[in-house]
């Protein structure tokens, strides 16, 4: 019974991961500059990915795997952001401007192009 | 329905979806326009491929796949920084800075 149960949420967390990997894909298809669709990757492709590993330890049932699930989630979690704030950090730094439709009150973009 | 039939249904489905995400972010490196618009789609690319071989590891129950998926993530991460230190060092390319007459009139509008 609990198997079932068990099995039944691993199958709606691959569903849900899938969906937002699918959203992240239309995210960076659509959005306008490279630092919003920042936004798309570093959280929805986050989720998709660590939502997958988050079924694969709610279905395996083997003390072993669920750690090793739960270590490649908190891997995850801890290095997508951070590449893809270097990413930004970097593409800002050598001239990349933002949209014109992005509205920065604490940096003034014409400053970093020398 | 039982529980692993419920399983399998969604494990093929979810593998449609990720099929579907992966072509989109496909077209956005093929059509990118700079580079970092294309590095920033193969992290993506990265991440949809770990899920990939998180679902055909449920699908198929070899749970080894797992070690796969946790060095893939590590060899994207590593490929990411390496290209955000590329880019910080070459700097931006004249040629990827020629405005699109439809930003132009997006501007237009804007104002």
């Amino acid at each position: 019974m609990i198997v079932q149960i068990l099995q039944y949420i691993a199958g709606g967390l691959i569903l849900i991961g899938s969906l937002f990997s699918l959203l992240a894909a239309v995210g960076i298809l659509r959005l306008p500059d490279l630092y919003t669709r920042m936004h798309a990757v570093s959280k929805a492709g986050t989720m998709g990915a660590g939502l997958m590993f988050i079924a694969i330890a709610v279905v395996s049932f083997e003390g072993a795997v669920i750690l090793r699930a739960l270590a490649g989630f908190v891997f995850l979690f801890l290095t997508m952001p951070v590449s893809a704030h270097l990413l930004a950090r970097s593409s800002l730094m050598a001239g990349y401007k933002p949209s014109s439709m992005t509205d920065i009150k604490d940096l003034d973009v014409n400053e970093l192009e020398e | 329905m039982s529980g692993s039939e419920f399983l399998s249904l969604a494990a093929t489905i979810s593998l449609g979806v990720l099929t579907f995400a992966f072509l989109l972010t496909t077209i956005r490196i093929v059509i990118g326009r700079t580079l970092p618009d294309r590095v920033l789609a193969l992290d993506l690319l990265v991440a949809i491929g770990i899920a990939y071989i998180a679902v055909g590891a449920i699908s198929t129950g070899y749970f080894l796949y797992l070690d796969i998926a946790i060095s893939l993530g590590l060899v994207g991460f590593l490929a990411t920084v390496a290209f955000a230190r590329f880019i910080l060092h070459r700097g931006k390319t004249n040629r990827e800075y020629e405005v699109k007459e439809s930003d132009k009139a997006k501007e237009e509008t804007a104002k």
